[in-house]
């Protein structure tokens, strides 16, 4: 009986292995093993912030690739993409750090509101119905669609403000923000040396007197900062004022002039007399430690030349 | 047995407050806002400026493309300027302001009441006469008439069917117009078949309107081909696709236009402004308004002007109310919820409707119990709890597989859910997307 | 701000419909059946839905507000529902511990392991029967004899009810107006028939559910067992009989038709109710159990999913 049992059961073992190999000889789809090893080395988010679908998906693309120009891994970023090169034998891409910048600045404060949404909290579908419960139709719904594409808890709805907010250690420049905000306020711009950055927090197109009547923090298309700019890197449209990142210094002279506050600077260390002009920068994280004689200096020294390295290995002003 | 259409639907209460009121001629505002963008498809363009003299009728902006529509002056005075103004989109879009001195007509309106009834022209004359007077289609979906009457090549008319339905809740704008102008409706009609050639028209009119079923019946015997149908009361029977199956029993395809079934379908505000274009050269320039509520003191039926700020018709209706919770433009089921009573009322705006504090408000929502209501409510024969989820997570393959392009978004699935589940807000949204996919993959 | 209007996308008003007053609507349809068990088994039917009911809600509180840390639901009545449906389905003279095992298992594995009302793929008060039916299967199949109000509870006489008979064989079969209002053996709440299609005009008529999966199974059950009867009377029994008895009609009017574990369309609901028919008959005939209903219930939940992905709503316009 015994007998029986074990060699059929071995019968049926054997023949089903032989089967799966057959299978699988049959069926085998051959795949560059490099892809795998790229997949290894990259982050495994799969955000699709590089373009592509998912981290495999950029390997599979990777490998294909003649040159690595243009491809990024926005989460690895440089390191991760010089891991790339090495396993593919290329020359990795300049890669240049970004971050998600929210660029609406009216929080509840500033920004009366004047009606109540009742929809189902998406900024997606309330932007659809109409601009929002302010008078304000371009700004931060702060409804969280931004929050739920972030895969790396990079950007949440300040409670006290009403508006997302970057967080910018944990920001991997991917874009799922920015593909995700209906109001189009949210823009990867270059981090900067020092994670320093100036923007116009704002993409208020109404005319000047409008926006400002709905939100005192809007920016109300005067020009100042466009004239003050001496690299051109201001310009006005649609009475709303934009920053080039790529034209920018950093000389600050945008922000000291702005009447309503709409420029931001971030991460730069305090100035030596707070200019009254811009007491709305609220978002200036004085965490630099900065020694008080830096600051005149910095207007003067920012590094004229774009850095394309991580910002801890940028030259240092102090 | 009355007929209706046969897929889903729902009764919700009908609460016709202003049913049987008289139209009231609106008096004029001081100041009117007229948009740009009053129709579906490209807005007008402006053709006068800041400080020109206008007319009752006076063309204020040309068709900005095929799919567009002419706009008149509702009033005689001055351009006072040309600026973004608030409208029902929730949005501030460009628009004419006008400053109102008197009230003075184009000479070539005729503003007597003497019914005209001959028509010499050729259909090509009709089209030509209702696009230059700017009409759309006047049930709130603000489409061309005059494109929808020139069927694409490969279809024939067989029938018109003029919609006077009004399944919307606490409307009666139709209604009261059915009551008032029925002659002038039925000679509409007329005109609307010579324009597309047809010997056939069918008036579907809901039979919670019996007075009206009854007056039309009894006019259209003078008016051959002119049918008069009721129907059973169901929302949303004034879709077009659900009225053409209630009335001549035909679906029309998925994705297929209404002609595609030989279908014209017309609202009876339409055919009453057809006739007012083509019979007395009058652009469409005022429009019957139902202001309605349950809070309201005197639920009315106004005759307005274009551009009259929907606080002047909630004033002569006897003010807001002190609980008004919300502010909708058309109808509760399809009609947008407005941030503020200055918006002006458009060739689009059917009613107003003031719903008190209570009611305005959502109950929470509750996980989907998988109970199968928005199905059987669907009159498009959906499935909208699929459909909101296939939206939640995005997976626009799946919800073009189930034919989300298709919703009509008429809200039938968000009136019956149990779980107050906002199905339609996701849907609309993931119609968006896959139309937006679609529109791209075809490019 | 005080005054400020509310603004939302439409639809505007709601039909004020609500998961309650379905719940409700179910238990007010369930009183017939409740009262006719209450005259058949008196006390016992008393202790037996008291318990159940009581013990389905403290579950469902507990779980919901120390397991999942939601806030509770349980206004909604679905524990209640759960709880008497549960009670319907066991004899009148089960032990209170051993009703406390199903409700723990009803609750506790049928609902609330999947994330509460709506997400659980099987019936709850069905995977509380059947844990109970398997683990417990000497108390679970012997039934109370019917009589006018008795006032025992564990210690009532018990005798078989007509499944069991047939499926042994031999004993004689009731009248069929003692099937019709109820006085046969059985589980709580099946025993009479008009009682229960009562309970299914009243949610017909309040639109709670639709006629496609009830009538569907009770078709199929019939067809099916006829077609058998008419081939050989002898040893296949009367198809009127097999619709009277057991828990076919409780089970395809109130617990096929629970809403999160059937089908969404029309023709999906058929196919399920068709499937469940197929099955109970098979169970009931060929299997070795002398009810299937609940086993028939629990397989076709299993394939809802599938039927719903399969078979669609008839979409306006198509084919």
């Amino acid at each position: 009986m015994i007998l029986i049992a074990v060699i059929s059961l071995g019968a049926i073992g054997a023949i089903g292995a032989l089967l799966l190999y057959a299978a699988s000889k049959k069926f085998e789809v051959y795949e560059d093993p490099r892809i795998a090893q790229v997949q290894a080395v990259l982050p495994g988010a799969n955000c699709g912030g590089c373009g592509y679908p998912g981290c495999a998906g950029f390997a599979g693309a990777c490998v294909k690739a003649d040159s690595l120009d243009g491809m990024l891994c926005p989460v690895g970023g440089g390191p991760v993409m010089a891991k790339v090169a090495t396993i593919l034998g290329k020359e990795a891409g300049a890669a240049e750090p970004m971050v998600a910048v929210v660029r609406c600045n009216g929080t509840c404060q500033a920004r009366p509101r004047t009606n109540q949404y009742d929809g189902t909290k998406s900024c997606a579908i309330a932007s659809t119905l109409y601009g929002g419960e302010t008078n304000c139709t371009f700004g931060c719904l702060g409804y969280g669609d931004c929050v739920k594409a972030c895969n790396f808890g990079a950007i949440r709805i300040n409670p006290e403000t009403g508006i997302a907010e970057v967080d910018e250690e944990k920001c991997t420049s991917c874009g799922a923000c920015v593909k995700a905000c209906p109001k189009s306020i949210i823009e990867l711009r270059k981090k900067g040396p020092k994670s320093r950055r100036i923007f116009v927090s704002c993409v208020n197109k109404d005319k000047g007197a409008v926006a400002r009547k709905a939100c005192s923090n809007a920016c109300i298309g005067c020009g100042k900062c466009e004239k003050e700019c001496p690299f051109g890197a201001v310009a006005v449209t649609n009475n709303v004022a934009y920053i080039d990142y790529t034209k920018c210094r950093m000389c600050r002279k945008c922000v000291a002039v702005c009447p309503t506050g709409a420029i931001h600077e971030l991460n730069f260390p305090p100035r030596k007399e707070a200019a009254p002009a811009a007491p709305k920068a609220a978002a200036v994280k004085p965490a630099a430690p900065a020694a008080p004689k830096a600051a005149p200096k910095a207007e003067a020294i920012v590094e004229p030349k774009v850095s394309i390295q991580s910002p801890a290995s940028a030259p240092t002003k102090e | 047995m009355l007929r209706t259409f046969r897929i889903g639907g729902i009764h919700p209460p009908e609460n016709k407050l202003s049913a049987g009121k008289k139209i009231e001629v609106l008096a004029t505002p001081k100041q009117v806002i007229i948009p740009l963008g009053q129709h579906i498809g490209a807005p007008a363009v402006a053709v006068v400026k800041k400080g020109d003299l206008v007319k009752v009728g006076t063309l204020l902006a040309k068709a900005g493309g095929f799919v567009s529509a002419n706009i008149h002056s509702s009033v005689s005075g001055k351009v006072n300027k040309i600026d973004n103004a608030l409208d029902a989109s929730g949005y501030r879009r460009p628009a004419i302001y006008i400053d109102v001195e008197g009230d003075e007509w184009e000479a070539s309106i005729d503003r007597t009441d003497t019914l005209v009834k001959e028509c010499n022209l050729s259909s090509k004359e009709i089209i030509d006469k209702i696009a230059a007077a700017g009409i759309v289609g006047l049930g709130g979906a603000t489409f061309p008439t005059q494109v929808k009457l020139m069927p694409p090549p490969g279809n024939k008319a067989e029938i018109v069917i003029i919609n006077a339905v009004e399944c919307e809740p606490y409307l009666t704008s139709d209604h009261s117009l059915m009551m008032e102008k029925a002659e002038q409706i039925l000679v509409g009609v007329t005109l609307l078949m010579k324009a597309v050639n047809v010997n056939r028209a069918v008036i579907g009119i809901e039979n919670n309107k019996p007075d009206a079923i009854a007056k039309m019946q009894q006019l259209a015997v003078n008016y051959p081909g002119v049918e008069i149908m009721p129907l059973k009361v169901q929302y949303p029977q004034g879709g077009e696709k659900q009225l053409i199956d209630a009335v001549i029993r035909r679906q029309v395809k998925s994705g297929a236009l209404p002609i595609s079934a030989g279908a014209v379908v017309q609202n009876v505000g339409t055919a009453y402004a057809v006739y007012e274009a083509v019979q007395k050269n009058k652009p469409l320039f005022e429009r019957v308004v139902t202001v309605t509520g349950k809070a309201l003191a005197n639920p009315s039926n106004f005759l307005v002007r274009m551009g009259t700020p929907i606080s002047c018709l909630i004033d002569a209706a006897g003010g807001l109310p002190e609980n008004t919770g919300k502010i909708i433009g058309g109808g509760p089921m399809m009609g947008k919820a407005l941030i503020s009573a200055e918006v002006p009322v458009c060739k689009g705006s059917s009613g107003v409707l003031l719903l008190t504090k209570e009611e305005s408000v959502r109950k929470p929502m509750r996980d989907c119990i998988r109970c199968a209501k928005c199905v059987g409510a669907c009159p498009m024969g959906l499935n909208p709890t699929l459909l909101m989820s296939c939206t939640e997570f995005k997976n626009w393959e799946l919800a073009e597989e189930n034919h989300i392009t298709d919703c009509i978004e008429c809200g039938s699935c968000s009136f019956t859910c149990p779980a107050n589940r906002p199905l339609l807000d996701q849907i609309r949204l993931g119609k968006g997307k896959v139309m937006g996919i679609i529109r791209a993959r075809k490019s | 701000m005080e005054n400020s209007l509310y603004v939302s996308p439409s639809p505007h008003i709601h039909g004020g419909d609500s998961i309650s007053k379905n719940m409700y609507g179910v238990l007010i349809a369930l009183i017939p059946a409740f009262l006719v068990s209450l005259y058949c088994f008196g006390l016992g039917a008393l202790i037996v839905t008291a318990t159940s009911v009581l013990a389905c809600v403290i579950f469902e509180y507990l779980i919901q507000r120390f397991l999942m840390k939601k806030e509770p639901t349980l206004c909604d009545g679905s524990a209640i529902l759960t709880g008497v449906l549960l009670a319907f389905n066991v004899p009148s003279n089960l032990p209170i511990w051993i009703i406390l095992i199903g409700a723990l298992a009803a609750i506790g594995i049928g609902k609330m392991s999947f994330g509460g009302l709506g997400n659980n793929i099987f019936n709850p008060a069905l995977v509380g029967r059947v844990f109970l039916l398997i683990s417990f299967p000497a108390q679970m199949t012997t039934w109370p004899v019917p009589d006018v109000f008795p006032m025992t509870y564990t210690d009532a006489e018990t005798g078989a009810t007509i499944l069991s008979s047939l499926h042994e064989g031999g004993a004689p079969l009731p009248a069929m107006v003692d099937m019709l209002i109820g006085r046969i053996g059985g589980s709580l709440g099946e025993i009479s028939a008009i009682a229960l299609l009562l309970g299914f005009a009243f949610m017909l008529w309040k639109k709670i559910i639709t006629w496609h999966i009830p009538v569907s199974i009770l078709a199929t059950v019939f067809v099916f067992t006829g077609i058998l009867y008419l081939v050989n009377p002898t040893v296949y029994v009367n198809p009127f009989i097999h619709l009277l008895s057991g828990g076919l009609l409780l089970g395809s009017i109130f617990m096929a038709t629970d809403y999160v574990t059937s089908p969404m369309s029309k023709n999906g609901m058929i196919v399920y109710g068709i499937g469940i028919g197929l099955l109970t008959a098979v169970i009931r005939i060929f299997g070795s159990y002398p009810e299937g209903m609940s086993f028939a219930i629990l397989i076709m939940n299993a394939f809802t999913p599938l039927i719903n992905s399969y078979i669609k709503p008839k979409h306006f316009g198509g084919k």
